[in-house]
């Protein structure tokens, strides 16, 4: 435990769940040792699925391990599982409701350097829209650990989206993750922040730094789907308005299904996160982040906005 | 060969029961997948009334053999086939397509009994069967896995993916057949997108291949029992049929693929299939 990466939370938790549990088996598709897969080929070798580099034959196979009663989790970067791999998942592991877990890894722009090709600015987006599929997006390495439990034991079809970096920890250790629950990581009764993965610790910088000029609430929305909508209703009801940020694109994210939501509310909506456009390559996180406005700043430019309004 | 003259007799008639079953679920005047249905009829014969171990009456037994029909689009043969079994009522089959019907226009993993996964989009089924063999040999169970592809289906890159994999696995427990009625939607393969040689692409890939007349019992049954035989290995039965077998106005006409049928041609059908 005290993981600080949510790869290595995730590699060493299905580790760990492998142990109990032997029906749950992992595949990869070239990429194990960036998917953290790798740790469970090393445990449990018979029951890790090395695909070569074959994303769709990876999802289908993992359909059909499904229906033997296995539970498959089925690693790649997030722009691959959900990009090359959408039919399959959709066709039979969706449609059919199978007990597969898709992990996406190195999701939205962590995986700085590659570029646009391998940055997922749309995953969320694109696995939100299918019918039958839970979206999870913990906000850090101590709520994988917690996360990857609950959709082991969730008996149904999972993307789950992972960041590639080491960055601290911002949600408890040890705290049982709840499918369907958003959790408030501050309290405040100005506006609230909706965030998502990385950017729950730029909300709650955020949040720090207009303690004595706004009340913050800061809301760490790790199930994008479903979204709780009443949840997220009764927690914006009290609030002058709402900011949403999310390391994606603007469009069919966290964004969008907070959005949904409230659209009743006539509450007015800021969204930070990458403005519909690709990503790009960069020599470290920060600066890419900073390029897309994925920042504590700019979410304290939103909160102000709507709180001159 | 070692198959009774009653057995070969039965499976025939039983092929043309599932055409005709087929054509009952099709109708008059609503699209319906006509030669793909026919082509495919004796091969899902052999399987299900004499090959394969499964039990109508408990469709999850555990160490059933499975059948997954790649080739989505002929669902109706697979339907006739289940409900001849037992799965469900046979009447039920003219209800196919209807919108609270539990027999969809491709198979549906959770509305019907006896439908191993979900198909319909084209090169995938492969993929799964993959999955499936590598399910039950990890449960150390004694299952075979048959998937029924088409022949036009194997322009589809990820059954080659498929391919490759399960001869990496050694997936002797694996049954690929295509129905080789070398018509696609659009016309005759080898002059829309050319796949051939066939024999050669999948021995390349590592497989056992019998190649044989898809409409021949006895060669069907053959093949069935050789695949058996193999150790660490998959195998491909390549069936050379022809598409809208035993109609006779359908047969190797690629407009028959997914077509409404005239009450004159629903009768002339059927009148034929008796």
């Amino acid at each position: 435990m005290g993981y600080t990466n949510q790869r290595i939370a995730y590699g060493n938790t299905l580790v760990e769940l492998g142990k109990e549990n032997k029906d749950i088996v992992v595949l990869d598709a070239d990429l194990g040792g960036s998917t953290m897969g790798k740790l469970f080929e090393q445990a449990y070798p018979e029951r890790h699925f090395e695909v070569g580099i074959a994303e769709a034959n990876m999802l289908s196979i993992a359909a059909g391990l499904a229906v033997t009663g296995k539970i498959p989790f089925a690693n790649s970067f997030a722009v691959f599982a959900s990009g090359r791999a959408f039919d399959q998942i959709r066709q039979t592991i969706a449609i059919g409701k199978l007990n597969v877990k898709v992990v996406g890894s190195s999701a939205g722009l962590s995986d700085f350097g590659d570029g646009a090709t391998h940055q997922s600015v749309e995953d969320m987006a694109i696995m939100r829209a299918i019918p039958n599929l839970v979206v999870i997006s913990p906000a850090d390495a101590n709520e994988t650990v917690e996360a990857t439990k609950a959709i082991a034991e969730y008996h149904g079809p999972v993307y789950m989206r992972l960041n590639r970096n080491d960055y601290d920890n911002v949600t408890p250790e040890g705290k049982p993750f709840k499918i369907g629950e958003p959790t408030v990581l501050k309290e405040g009764s100005d506006e609230v922040v909706f965030a998502t993965g990385y950017t729950v610790g730029l909300a709650l910088e955020a949040a720090k730094a207009l303690e004595n000029e706004i009340s913050v609430k800061v809301v760490n929305v790790s199930t994008i789907k479903p979204i709780n909508e009443a949840r997220i209703v009764e927690l914006a009801k009290d609030c002058k308005g709402v900011v949403t940020a999310e390391e994606h694109s603007v469009i069919g994210g966290l964004g969008s299904a907070v959005a949904e939501a409230l659209y009743k509310s006539g509450k007015p909506i800021e969204f930070v996160g990458i403005k519909d456009t690709f990503g790009r390559s960069a020599l470290n996180y920060q600066e890419l982040l900073d390029y897309y406005g994925i920042t504590s700043d700019n979410i304290v430019n939103a909160v102000r906005k709507i709180n001159s309004l | 060969m070692p198959y009774s003259k009653e057995l070969v007799e039965d499976l025939k008639k039983k092929a043309q029961i599932l055409r005709r079953d087929a054509i009952i679920s099709i109708g008059v005047g609503a699209a319906g997948h006509v030669g793909g249905s026919c082509s495919s009829a004796e091969i899902v014969a052999c399987l299900y009334f004499h090959k394969m171990k499964h039990d109508p009456k408990n469709p999850k037994m555990k160490d059933r053999d499975r059948f997954l029909l790649s080739k989505g689009h002929v669902a109706i043969l697979q339907y006739a086939a289940l409900a001849e079994c037992g799965y469900f009522p046979v009447e039920d089959l003219k209800n196919t397509k209807k919108i609270d019907s539990y027999l969809q226009g491709h198979p549906d993993y959770l509305k019907t009994p006896g439908i191993e996964a979900g198909t319909g989009s084209l090169g995938q089924g492969l993929s799964i069967g993959v999955g499936m063999a590598l399910g039950v040999k990890l449960d150390k169970l004694d299952s075979k896995v048959y998937i029924l592809c088409g022949d036009g289906e194997l322009q589809e890159g990820q059954i080659w993916e498929a391919a490759m994999a399960a001869k990496i696995y050694k997936l002797d427990n694996l049954v690929a057949i295509v129905d080789a009625n070398k018509l696609q939607a659009q016309g005759a393969i080898q002059e829309r997108y050319d796949i051939y040689p066939l024999a050669e692409k999948w021995k390349a890939f590592g497989w056992h291949v019998i190649e044989i007349d898809g409409h021949n019992v006895e060669e069907i049954l053959a093949a069935l029992d050789e695949a058996d035989t193999v150790k660490e290995q998959p195998t491909v039965i390549i069936a050379h049929t022809i598409k809208g077998k035993g109609i006779s106005f359908a047969e190797n006409q690629p407009g028959y693929h997914n077509r409404a049928l005239t009450e004159e041609e629903y009768n002339k059908a059927l009148a034929e299939l008796s």
